[in-house]
């Protein structure tokens, strides 16, 4: 058995890394894995760098960070696979809960464009929004969701609390809302803290949340446990779409070792049935992650160009070459040659218009048939990373 | 001469933060500050304008630090991520030894270096005693499940612990596993066939 050392964060989405230990899709490999849980996104980042760990659960923006020389310098980061999609909530304090409610909200959870304008209209001046890291998936929604229902950027204040403070975070007042992945936006529901507004999959049919990360060097020299690692966490990512699967996954999680939280609590987000309010009202968001379904674990290289032309904007970099640096770091090449033995259906293509799916698509795959889940954002947007910057 | 460095050390625990502080004040005239309080940290450090932010890698709250490094514009950034690119080596220790240190853009690495060094290593100390309390609590666990399959040996098959305890070794050179191993499985079955 070859060991591999690996880092997660605790939250649901570190659950095809923990399933394919438990659950012995690793051993089938010919791998044990060594699962490290770490308590900040820039200490998986840092000890990968230092080769201390030999992959990571991340944030899928962060190698796109670390690529366009937002990070420390550490030896380049490549995203080899996506690990889930969405698993994220937008929850508002009590405050802005009672306020909406009088405003005759009715906390519709699919209605991201009712949502944000019923909270522009609520908040006069501006609104704190919690965000679980500077480079994170959740900022992106956050920033995209709230700017186009009419909250100036100026408006925004993107707080970094880290996930398990959330609810703290809340507690004290230090932010108005929030966007974190579960089981954290639920916690705080459970304290009577937050009421919850929206899934992150009501922003973006298909965000993609966290990713599998190794060193570059490791990737392309030791492809044997590379490909053994890939294909241990895509079974594992398949077992977990099974719905069947999902109240077994939550028990697995919740131990001590790993959320350490009471398992109703992860089985929310990873049921997609979750209590919104202190008075539990229940919503049924029937995607609300996904692990592999849809080509959800396909890293596509437009995904990088689209989170390198959003921070390029932002850290003053030119949006093209920012974006050709990213989208050599999301290795659809090493996705192919490792999962195509384990028959994973694989796009023709390795780039797309982000955002073009408004409903799930049958498509062409290299050998047969696939179906591309529906990934379209609320308010239109798609993304051409063919297409020069300078047009918009 | 070189004005004297005001470095924070970002620790909740106290009895961590003092050795620390006393350490980084031996390897030098520098102002050493700590922040327990995690609450607001972002602002307290923005406040401080410190030279140097030492602060233990698992700390979640090092997200924080790096939104305070990255979103003020270079001009009136209050601490710089280290990670001075010319010296992978230094870094690169520091993250070994449990540390992250940012540090003001600008300050020379022959400053930087005797701060880290000291607290590297008194880092190191404590993440030699949390590995050593670790390897006691393992030791401990498994002396108890050795001492459980032996008894299951020793009821099952009539023999007595001397005898029990060479079976579960052969069993484990046999089949090239530790004996803790072997025991832990031997518990485990005789839990599910309920003896």
């Amino acid at each position: 058995m070859t060991v591999l050392r690996l880092g997660y964060v605790p939250l649901i989405d570190a659950a095809p890394l923990i399933v394919a230990q438990e659950l012995g899709f690793a051993a089938e490999e010919g791998l044990t894995l060594d699962l490290i849980r770490l308590g900040a996104w820039a200490q998986a980042r840092d000890m990968l760098g230092a080769g201390l760990i030999d992959a990571a659960h991340m944030l899928v923006p962060m190698p796109v960070a670390q690529a366009l020389g937002l990070g420390p310098a550490l030896p380049p980061m490549d995203l080899v696979m996506v690990l889930s999609q969405g698993g994220q909530a937008v929850a508002v304090n009590r405050d802005l809960e009672h306020r909406l409610r009088a405003a005759g909200h009715g906390f519709a959870f699919d209605d991201a464009r009712a949502a944000g304008t019923a909270l522009r209209a609520v908040v006069a001046g501006r609104l704190r929004v919690g965000v679980p890291f500077h480079f994170s998936t959740q900022a992106e929604l956050m920033r995209h969701w709230l700017t186009a229902c009419g909250f100036a950027p100026a408006d925004l204040d993107l707080i970094t609390v880290p996930p398990p403070l959330m609810a703290d975070a809340m507690a004290r007042g230090d932010v108005d809302a929030f966007c974190v992945g579960e089981p954290w936006a639920s916690f705080a529901v459970e304290r009577g803290l937050a009421a919850l507004l929206l899934p992150g999959t009501a922003i973006w049919a298909a965000p993609p949340e966290k990713g599998l990360v190794l060193l570059r060097d490791v990737a392309d020299r030791q492809p044997a446990e590379t490909g053994a690692l890939m294909r241990a966490v895509w079974r594992a990512g398949r077992w977990l779409d099974d719905p069947d699967h999902r109240g077994t996954a939550a028990e697995i999680l919740s131990r001590g070792a790993c959320l350490d939280l009471p398992p109703e609590l992860a089985e929310r987000g990873l049921t997609g049935r979750m209590a919104i309010s202190a008075r539990g009202e229940l919503r049924e968001a029937p995607r609300f992650i996904t692990f592999n379904a849809g080509a959800a674990s396909f890293p596509w290289k437009s995904l990088a160009a689209l989170f390198a032309r959003g921070m390029a904007g932002r850290h003053g970099l030119d949006p093209d070459a920012a974006m050709d640096r990213a989208a050599p770091h999301f290795r659809t090449d090493l996705y192919r040659r490792h999962l195509r033995p384990a028959g994973t259906p694989l796009p023709g293509a390795s780039m797309r218009v982000e955002g073009a799916l408004a409903e799930d698509r049958s498509v062409a795959a290299e050998r047969g048939g696939m179906t591309l889940r529906a990934d379209g954002f609320f308010d239109g947007f798609t993304f051409d990373p063919a297409a020069p910057a300078s047009g918009d | 001469m070189s004005k004297r460095l005001l470095i924070v050390v970002v620790e909740p625990d106290s009895a961590r933060a003092q050795p620390i502080a006393e350490g980084l004040r031996e390897a030098g005239d520098h102002d050493v500050r700590i922040i327990a309080e995690q609450s607001g940290l972002a602002r307290q450090v923005a406040d401080l304008r410190p030279d140097v932010v030492l602060i233990d890698i698992a700390n979640p709250s090092r997200d924080v630090l790096e939104e305070l490094a990255l979103a003020s514009g270079p001009s009136e950034r209050p601490v710089a991520m280290f990670v001075d690119r010319s010296d992978e080596g230094m870094t690169r220790a520091a993250i070994e030894a449990g540390i992250s240190a940012y540090v003001v853009d600008g300050l020379r690495p022959e400053r930087i270096k005797p701060i880290l060094d000291a607290a590297i290593a008194r880092f190191h100390i404590f993440q030699q005693m949390r590995a050593e309390l670790a390897a006691t609590r393992a030791a401990l666990e498994e002396r108890k499940i050795i001492d459980r399959a032996k008894a299951v040996l020793m009821k099952a098959r009539g023999i007595d612990e001397e005898a029990a305890y060479a079976l579960l070794r052969k069993t484990a050179m046999d089949g090239g596993k530790r004996v803790g191993d072997i025991a832990q499985q031997l518990v485990m079955a005789a839990g599910l066939l309920g003896r």
